[in-house]
């Protein structure tokens, strides 16, 4: 087994990760915009690496709350994958789906709405990287946390720690009618799926 | 001495002396782990996130694990004044964030961050005189040097002294 040290990758495995994550945030929209039957327009996803120390700062402060949905990933990539959303993002998608008006807290119906959501835009995700890479790839069924930014960040960062000090993540921005919705997607590779998403993209990598 | 706060972030340590603050602000799986000598008040809290450092490939951040991050605290503690045999500790965090449908194959690594804390707390002899540990929840902790308390804080869990 090869280490993996995503603090020394170069500017080629990034350029393949945005790509990667241009497709797969791409399809995710495109599934989102027939799933509420409305055109979506998509800014080019942002691929983002931080340290542990700013990674529960991208929603303003650790302690804002966030809506957090979250899949096992399995098949020939293992790991993790983490679709992050502002309280205000979830409640425009809402609305856009269902017509209904979030009030003080997200009921269990909205709740299960945004695991549907999270759902059908990872499935998609996931789909485009599986045919890129020809590595069979599923997600288990969504789990959704709404709780402060910091918590919901740390499973994602927990992860990375395993391999590094930093983070990475894919920042997408796309605009429904007059709302704009922003969303962070976390794909989190188990160390030995990292190697294998890159070999079969044809990278090397630690200069081997 | 003005009440400074120090925040602590994911994979950070802070110490101070009475009357400082310590805070970490949106604990999730990770584990706070607060260390008090309560003759001279000299305070410390680490954030950790992974159990043990020698089970990982890449351990140079050791703030960033249970065992190095505390034995890290405790040498920065003696540093302004702190006795190592007196010190108590308070714990909080652990949380299993997602739960329920996902059926992971590892262990909930909340869960493994906090007995790694106590058996690592429990090797050097330091009691845990209060702990806030587990649930599907995240956390806000802040710690008062000036008289020992632990405040806890959630979203629609609570808040409370520990």
């Amino acid at each position: 087994m090869r280490d993996v040290d995503i603090n020394r990758l170069n500017e080629m495995y990034l350029d393949i990760l945005k790509e990667l994550g241009n497709i797969g945030a791409g399809n995710a929209i495109t599934a989102l915009s027939t799933m509420i039957g409305k055109k979506v327009n998509m800014q080019v996803p942002k691929v983002k690496i931080l340290d542990f120390q700013e990674v529960s700062d991208i929603f303003g402060s650790a302690d804002t709350i966030i809506v957090g949905i979250y899949f096992d990933l399995d098949g020939d990539v293992k790991g993790n994958i983490l679709f992050a959303l502002d309280i205000k993002s979830a409640a425009s998608l809402i609305w856009s789906l269902m017509g209904l008006e979030v009030k003080e807290e997200f009921d269990e119906l909205e709740k299960s709405a945004l695991e549907e959501i999270g759902n059908i835009m990872a499935g998609s995700y996931v789909a485009s990287l599986s045919t890129l890479t020809s590595l069979n790839m599923k997600i288990s069924p969504p789990a959704i946390s709404i709780d402060m930014a910091g918590a919901i960040l740390s499973v994602p960062a927990i992860k990375y720690g395993e391999i590094s000090d930093k983070i990475l993540f894919i920042e997408t921005q796309f605009i429904e009618g007059e709302k704009l919705i922003k969303g962070d997607f976390f794909l989190i590779p188990d160390i030995n799926s990292f190697d294998l998403i890159l070999k079969a993209l044809g990278v090397e990598v630690n200069g081997k | 001495m003005e009440n400074k706060i120090y925040r602590v972030g994911m994979a950070d340590a802070k110490v101070t002396q009475s009357p400082g603050i310590l805070t970490t602000i949106g604990l999730g799986s990770c584990v706070g782990i607060v260390l008090y000598d309560p003759i001279t008040k000299v305070s410390g809290l680490v954030h950790i996130m992974l159990p043990y450092s020698n089970k990982m490939s890449d351990n140079s951040n050791k703030l960033k694990f249970a065992d190095t991050g505390i034995q890290i605290l405790i040498e920065e503690m003696v540093k302004i004044g702190a006795n190592p045999k007196r010190l108590i500790s308070k714990i909080a965090g652990g949380a299993q964030m997602f739960s329920s449908k996902i059926n992971s194959d590892i262990m909930n690594i909340g869960e493994r961050n906090a007995i790694a804390t106590k058996e690592v707390l429990g090797k050097l002899g330091i009691p845990i005189v209060a702990e806030d540990i587990g649930g599907n929840y995240g956390r806000t902790i802040e710690f008062y040097s000036e008289d020992g308390r632990l405040l806890v804080k959630t979203i629609g869990y609570g808040i409370k002294y520990i």
